[in-house]
């Protein structure tokens, strides 16, 4: 009998923990990444499989789910009344190893991030944050001897000895750990953190979204064997905070991450674990998503997209906070004319540029895309309106216009100028896509203008380099922004900005941007970015194309998954109905 | 003997070297760096990462400590794969490419040659135009041709054949059809062709005209011979598919080192750059060597370290 008993308790132990598995498998979200992640270090990140994956193993101070900011870490906040002052109460929460989660692990991640010696890249972010000190830091950099103002020199952007280097900024002589100490980030107690801005930056606690400003656990990040972000990969080393802890990495393979026990709320997470792999041809990923082998892939091939939005209801399309377009390089004489960029501007159709791409891109009126709201929640690019330009060919015959006035401007005839135009290049980087956009484009203004460019593509690094120097008549570019105001597309064409490549350089353009962040007042800071935006539409020293979308499948069974508008996927309440 | 191996691992060293150098130079003569971003860094952030990895020493210093890890077959930490070493990442392909390559390999051993010789035997019958149909197709469609369409046709539609990766041995299939299928076609035809020619020589007729049986005949007279080709093609073939390919290791996503060597020049990952190549090139002079070693086997006319006339 007694044996009979045992038996029996084997029996249920057996099928209780079989019962158990299958649970967990059947509740296992299978997913495809993409690339292997070069890291999942929040402060190291820079990319956006990085961003995916960290997305769900950690959590800042609020989380941004489908455009809408809720309380993460941050049970609460309040901003002064002079707006530069804003304080954070966090909620009580604990670390995935069970330890508690202070304000100070918020302070430690941001210094560390904002260290020169980590050389993060996603550091220059800081700069959009307007904290006190911050800026000082990031920049940290030490070549001279600030009491003899002997430097070292650079030959070929490689530095020559560093026998000049005496430990002090060079421009403000601070040493590093003084520059640190006037940064303003301050825990007050271990649920208080109190942030001092230089401006009052009404997106400020919206930016706390994003990954670069997520906690990280000083023990963890300091850990043996955890150098350069190796920590976050390492299930033994890696401590995190968010919906999901990592439990497996295989470099080159996938990871799976389960249910973090002491996420605060996890109540409302549904999901047991995560399967992720890393297969970054879209093709085989999208042969696995139609075997069942994945429930979400983060993009399809290009050629089915039309197929897709056709016919498939797990196919979505979002509209990305970024903008393809074209930069004129106003260093040359030919580019001085604004009519003429105007005119080249206009002859384009955006409408049957996107039709050919095909992947839900919209045609852009503007440099700034849908998607930001302004003080009085309208929509800054619809209330900017589409300064002239019609989506289709509507505007064809307001470029002919132009392009003649801009002749007589210059003091050419039609014919003349069309002559001094042709053979100009249109430059961009080795892409099928890039070439089909720049092959319209040169059509267009061939049809419309009769002025015939050509084109020219180099290989990706080699083409940064030559946009950089400023060696190019017309370029590609492509600008994404990190957080939700539209300072974050306008500000790239501020004088000295690294970002600036058609070298825009107008001093009432820069004033304006300086005074929308130097309010307090919501209803001056977005009147000073209409005006700038104007300014910027009226001088048109790019050509703006199109506005980026994000194509992903989700099987139907999965559902209340999110997405930040910024890009990354959130699983954190999303459940599988199987 | 001795003496002739010492001369080959010298002139070994001394071509790896160059090899290390002529791509040290020639990769930091291409514009962009390591540090080229979708998004640019600025000028403060990417002088920062310099200085981390070293990249702001004049080149020539940064040559020579290059070198000296070389030597110690370190070959320095990867620049875009944070805190991972070459060493590393080498570590974590090569096994993936090495298995998928064991395979193919064999299978272009196994397969490959006994098409040929039959092939040859049976000129001009059905058997032989099949084979040669066969080999001609191998030859002429691209890998990625024959794994899409593996993919798509084949292991999408049946449930236990996994689409990517190699967790069972049935993964194998895939992987080893596109990757051997250039090769063994063309080890068949060189098989094919090599062997009707020795088929012609004196020596085998005077063999058959001794009367012995035509399996001792093809079997230790005419195949040996016939093999000296196929050996000399064979020997860099087992280097190149070792060391994996891009595209068979990305449409499978076999996590190899053939995806890191392609991936680490559009990225500019310099480190990754050299010691792949010093890697590659390595396995490459040793294959070689082996195939010397083989024919002093095979073709008794040749002897190693010796020129005729000394």
């Amino acid at each position: 009998m007694k044996k009979l008993f045992s038996v029996f308790v084997v029996f249920a132990l057996v099928f209780g923990f079989a019962a158990c598995t299958g649970d967990v498998e059947g509740n296992t979200l299978r997913w495809n990444i993409g690339a292997d992640p070069l890291t999942i270090d929040p402060t190291l990140n820079g990319a956006s499989d990085g961003g995916d994956v960290i997305n769900q193993t950690f959590e800042g101070l609020v989380r941004e789910i489908n455009g809408i900011v809720y309380p993460g870490i941050a049970e609460s906040w309040e901003t002064s009344t002079d707006g530069k002052t804003v304080t954070f109460t966090l909620r009580e929460s604990n670390w995935s190893d069970g330890t508690p989660l202070t304000a100070g692990d918020f302070v430690y991640s941001w210094l560390r991030g904002m260290d020169p010696s980590t050389a993060s890249e996603y550091s220059w972010i800081w700069e959009y944050t307007n904290v006190v000190g911050s800026v000082d830091l990031v920049y940290w950099t030490d070549v001279c001897n600030n009491t003899t103002e002997v430097c070292n020199v650079y030959v070929q952007g490689a530095l020559v000895g560093a026998e000049n280097a005496d430990g002090k900024d060079d421009s403000t002589g601070l040493t590093l750990a003084e520059t640190k100490a006037l940064v303003g980030v301050k825990a007050i107690n271990d649920t208080t953190l109190e942030v001092k801005l230089v401006n009052p930056t009404a997106y400020f606690v919206s930016l706390m979204a994003f990954y670069h400003f997520m906690p990280t656990k000083k023990s963890a990040v300091e850990a043996v064997g955890g150098e350069d972000g190796l920590w976050a990969k390492n299930p033994n080393l890696v401590v995190s905070n968010g919906p999901f802890v990592l439990t497996r990495y295989v470099g080159g393979e996938g990871l799976r991450l389960e249910k973090n026990q002491e996420y605060w709320n996890k109540k409302e997470v549904y999901l047991a674990a995560i399967e992720g792999e890393f297969v970054d041809l879209e093709t085989t990923a999208y042969a696995k998503y139609n075997a069942g082998e994945y429930d979400f892939i983060p993009s399809v091939p290009s050629v089915m997209i039309p197929t897709l939005i056709a016919l498939s209801d797990e196919f979505y399309v979002y509209p990305l906070l970024g903008t393809y377009y074209y930069s004129f390089n106003l260093e040359r004489v030919e580019w001085q004319n604004a009519k003429l960029r105007k005119a080249l501007a206009l002859a384009i159709n955006r409408q049957a540029i996107c039709d050919a791409l095909s992947a839900g891109q919209l045609p852009a009126a503007g440099f700034v895309p849908p998607g930001f709201i302004d003080n009085q929640g309208k929509d800054f690019a619809a209330e900017s309106g589409n300064y002239g330009i019609d989506p289709g060919a509507g505007s064809q015959a307001q470029a002919v216009a132009l392009f003649a006035e801009a002749a007589a401007d210059l003091g050419k005839t039609v014919a003349e100028l069309k002559t001094y135009l042709n053979g100009k290049v249109i430059l961009y980087n080795t892409s099928e896509g890039h070439k089909m956009v720049a092959e319209m484009v040169q059509e267009n203004w061939k049809s419309v203008l009769g002025v015939e460019l050509t084109l020219q593509n180099q290989e990706w690094a080699v083409f940064q380099n030559t946009r950089k120097n400023g060696d190019f008549d017309i370029a590609r570019g492509g600008w994404l922004t990190d957080f939700m105001d539209p300072a974050g597309m306008l500000a790239i064409f501020t004088t000295g900005n690294a970002y600036n490549d058609p070298n825009y350089e107008v001093a009432a353009y820069d004033t304006l941007l300086a005074e929308s962040q130097s309010t307090t007042d919501m209803a001056v800071h977005f009147q000073k970015l209409y005006a700038a935006n104007d300014m910027l539409m009226a001088a048109m020293p790019v050509i703006p194309v199109y506005y980026y979308s994000d194509v992903m499948m989700a099987k139907s069974y999965l559902v209340n998954w999110g997405r930040s508008v910024l890009g990354s996927v959130d699983f954190t309440h999303a459940k599988l109905n199987r | 003997m001795f003496g002739y191996y010492l001369k080959r691992i010298f002139s070994a060293i001394v071509t790896l070297f160059i090899i290390a150098t002529l791509t040290f130079f020639m990769m930091r003569a291409i514009p962009g760096g390591p540090f080229t971003r979708e998004k640019a860094l600025p000028d403060q952030i990417i002088a920062q990462l310099n200085a981390k990895y070293n990249l702001d020493d004049p080149v020539i210093v940064q040559y020579l400590n290059y070198m000296k890890g070389i030597a110690t077959f370190n070959f320095g930490p990867s620049f875009r794969e944070l805190g991972l070493t070459v060493n590393d990442l080498i570590r974590q392909g090569l096994p993936g490419s090495m298995k998928v390559g064991i395979v193919a390999v064999l299978m272009i051993l196994v397969f490959g040659i006994p098409m040929g010789i039959i092939s040859a035997l049976k000129q001009n019958k059905p058997i032989d135009y099949t084979v040669m149909v066969l080999a001609t197709i191998g030859v002429t469609v691209p890998s990625f041709v024959v794994a899409t369409l593996y993919i798509y046709l084949i292991s999408s539609r049946v449930s236990w054949i996994p689409i990517t990766g190699l967790s069972n041995p049935i993964a194998f299939i895939g992987p080893a059809i596109a990757l051997s299928g250039y090769s063994l076609s063309y080890v068949a035809r060189l098989t094919r062709s090599s062997m009707l020619e020795v088929l012609r020589q004196d020596y085998i007729r005077t063999a058959r005209a001794n009367g012995l049986s035509e399996t001792r005949v093809i079997g230790k007279h005419a195949l040996k011979n016939a093999l000296i080709p196929v050996v000399t093609y064979v020997g860099p073939m087992i280097a190149a598919i070792l060391t994996g390919s891009f595209v068979v290791e990305r449409i499978f996503a076999i996590n190899g080192i053939g995806r890191y060597f392609v991936e680490s020049v559009s990225n500019r990952d310099y480190t990754v750059i050299i010691g792949m190549t010093v890697f590659y090139a390595g396995l490459y002079i040793f294959m070689v060597l082996l195939v010397d070693i083989a024919y002093s086997f095979i073709d008794p006319r040749i002897k190693l370290g010796k020129r005729t006339g000394d």
